[in-house]
């Protein structure tokens, strides 16, 4: 168990990067604080993999460091480090049987035969293949590949760190959330550091600590599951995480108000003044049906009953926005008017979430 | 489900019995019909029973022909096979240096077995072969047509030369066939090169290790050409194969009875063997399960 610190960390497949564009990992620093669950979020092809495998050593950076617990570990091979990986895909060593599978990596290590004897025994009772121990691995289903594939990332108490990418894809949504079940429990009993890639935020939410959101080779944002709901730092964030996501409207901001299709929206905070693509950013959730003529003005275009709640899809001058409003309150037909809840608005500039003058500083 | 009887639906097949029978089934009889068949000349025969079979099975000469031939076949083997991994192990996954290699590696492939025979006999030879030449300079005493361990030296050489391509490349393909997230998992598994090559590489090399192997063997269980082209089965009969003994008695000496008994027992040695690979290929697919 380590604290992982990158350090100026980014890379390239090409050998010779130019610009930006070139790096699937852009510059990056960050510290993953010992024994917390990290879920790294974002959507295909955004350098989540490659992160993880410069982690683990698979990989070497084309630039920056990587520390445990402040030794520089960036040349050091996968060995050396002590990690454990689980792959989206399963691999299974086919010819020996899963009890045998399960004891690799402790055999490897030489560890003594009584304790790799219990330790399997108890790995096997987690992932719920007492029965088939004995069996060979060959034949087995994908799901079944998969959970010994689990089992043999969990099988080393003393791994430096647990990364998983995106671990769960083969596995039936049953099952799914079993495993996730025990991968927490198993955190919080023995506080391993655990990084879970994934590209499904319900996975990422209810898995970690921490979430980390990533966009086009950049992290941007690091926080709880609430932070991210309540505060997006970038627009992508606001509209990956929430179902719906985020609503973002093009805006003008002019101190404590916004003007969004020609009507005012009260902000109740300062902003400094603003330039470039400015945008504001609000939650379905915090978006209401008014029969207010003070609001803005909005077409209704369709409405989901989702259950326990209605999400009503609006058009705001060529603009969609979303709201979600109760099973039980009416949906007015045709036209209508939405105002915003002042807590839910965030405003964005070029993307990046503005904070507002605070009150003591004006 | 129906079906309707119509016997004439057998005359459908009768081309391809009759194309059957005059290629294969015709002339294989008539060597069966030699074998049990004996004559003083003037094409008159007269039936033999099974002693050509009991004269051959009597003889020395088969029995030698057959224990030289499965030694070079082992021998073959032994070589060959793990060369050949060898060498895929080592080979360029991607890239130019790997289209390169392949290209290099089929080329011996591609040259006729006589002809890989005169380059051998040519090349071997003390007086104006460079490899003969050049061991004689060396002071080494090398004469394939005089030495019969020189003899065989050549003639495993030259299969090897001619052959291990094919091993390497079957192993290449299986090989290739590996994602890349099975070695990543034996890094992070902290497994040594050799379990990962005894867990992961020979594992799912072994379809098409076991094709490798049979082919190998019945291709050099039946080796002609090449040894007769360099030693033509000297020197005496230390490199006389069952193929090279077989002709002999067939057209030099014109003994068409027991040549025609020989080749049937050749050609059920060759069955009996090819099916005891089927049976092990079989089995080894079946080991899956429980």
């Amino acid at each position: 168990m380590a604290k992982i610190t990158l350090s100026n960390l980014a890379h390239s497949y090409f050998p010779n990067p130019s610009g930006d564009e070139d790096y699937a990992l852009k510059e990056l620093n960050h510290d993953w604080v010992d024994g917390e669950a990290y879920a790294l979020l974002g959507a295909s092809g955004c350098g989540k993999s490659t992160l993880l495998n410069i982690i683990s050593g698979l990989l070497v950076p084309s630039r920056g460091r990587i520390l445990f617990d402040d030794k520089d570990v960036t040349e050091a091979p996968t060995a050396e480090r002590n990690i454990a990986q689980v792959f989206q895909f399963p691999v299974v060593y086919d010819t020996m049987t899963v009890r045998d599978n399960l004891a690799f990596p402790l055999r490897n290590r030489g560890a003594d035969a009584t304790y790799v004897q219990q330790r399997v025994q108890e790995i096997a009772r987690m992932i719920g293949m007492e029965e088939q121990l004995n069996r060979k691995a060959r034949g087995l289903t994908a799901d079944a590949k998969q959970k010994i594939s689990l089992g043999r990332g969990m099988v080393r108490e003393d791994v430096n760190a647990l990364l998983f990418d995106e671990p769960l894809t083969v596995i039936d949504p049953h099952m799914k959330w079993e495993l996730r079940t025990q991968l927490k429990a198993l955190h919080h009993e023995f506080g391993h550091t655990m990084i879970y890639v994934t590209h499904d935020q319900t996975e990422a939410l209810t898995f970690a600590d921490k979430v980390v959101v990533m966009y086009d080779g950049r992290v941007v944002q690091m926080g709880t599951p609430q932070e991210l709901f309540e505060q997006p730092e970038h627009t992508f964030v606001g509209y990956f995480i929430g179902s719906p996501g985020m609503n973002v409207l093009d805006a003008s901001v002019d101190g404590t108000t916004a003007i969004v299709a020609g009507r005012n929206v009260p902000l109740g905070k300062p902003y400094a003044a603003l330039t470039g693509k400015v945008e504001l950013g609000v939650r379905p959730e915090f978006v209401q049906l008014t029969s207010d003529e003070g609001g803005i003005p909005a077409k209704i275009r369709r409405v989901e009953d989702v259950g326990r709640h209605k999400i009503v899809r609006l058009d705001i001058s060529g603009q969609s926005v979303d709201a979600i409003i109760a099973e039980a309150d009416p949906v007015p037909s045709g036209s209508t008017f939405v105002s915003f809840d002042q807590a839910g608005i965030n405003i964005y500039a070029e993307d990046w979430r503005v904070d507002p003058i605070r009150e003591s500083a004006a | 489900m129906n079906k309707t009887v119509n016997q004439k639906a057998w005359f459908l097949i009768l081309p391809v019995l009759v194309l059957v029978g005059f290629s294969a089934v015709v002339p294989l009889m008539t060597v069966v019909n030699y074998s049990v068949q004996d004559t003083f000349g003037n094409n008159v025969f007269f039936p033999a029973g099974l002693d050509w079979f009991r004269t051959n099975l009597q003889s020395d000469r088969m029995w030698d022909s057959l224990q030289r031939q499965l030694i070079f076949s082992a021998i073959i083997l032994l070589i060959q096979i793990p060369l050949g991994i060898l060498i895929a192990l080592n080979m360029p996954k991607r890239g130019f240096w790997a289209s390169l290699c392949l290209v290099l590696m089929s080329l011996p492939l591609l040259i006729p077995w006589n002809v890989v025979g005169t380059i051998w006999q040519i090349f071997g030879r003390a007086d104006i072969g460079l490899l003969g030449y050049t061991l004689s300079e060396m002071g080494i005493d090398y004469n394939y047509t005089q030495d019969w361990v020189d003899a065989w030296i050549t003639l495993v050489v030259m299969d090897v030369w001619h052959w291990t391509s094919l091993v390497a490349l079957l192993a290449y393909a299986g090989l290739q066939s590996i994602p890349d997230a099975y070695y990543q998992a034996a890094k992070i598994d902290q497994a040594s090169r050799w379990k990962v090559f005894r867990y992961i590489e020979l594992p799912k090399m072994q379809g098409v290790l076991m094709i490798a192997i049979l082919l190998r063997f019945m291709d050099s269980f039946m080796i002609y050409t090449e040894p007769f082209v360099v030693t033509g089965g000297g020197p005496g009969s230390s490199t006389n194969f069952l193929s090279i003994d077989l002709v002999n008695m067939a057209l030099n000496q014109m003994d068409l009875g027991p040549a025609a008994s020989y080749s049937i027992m050749y050609y059920l040695v060759i069955l009996l063997i090819s099916y005891v690979f089927y049976t092990i290929m079989v089995n080894l697919d079946k080991r899956d399960g429980v």
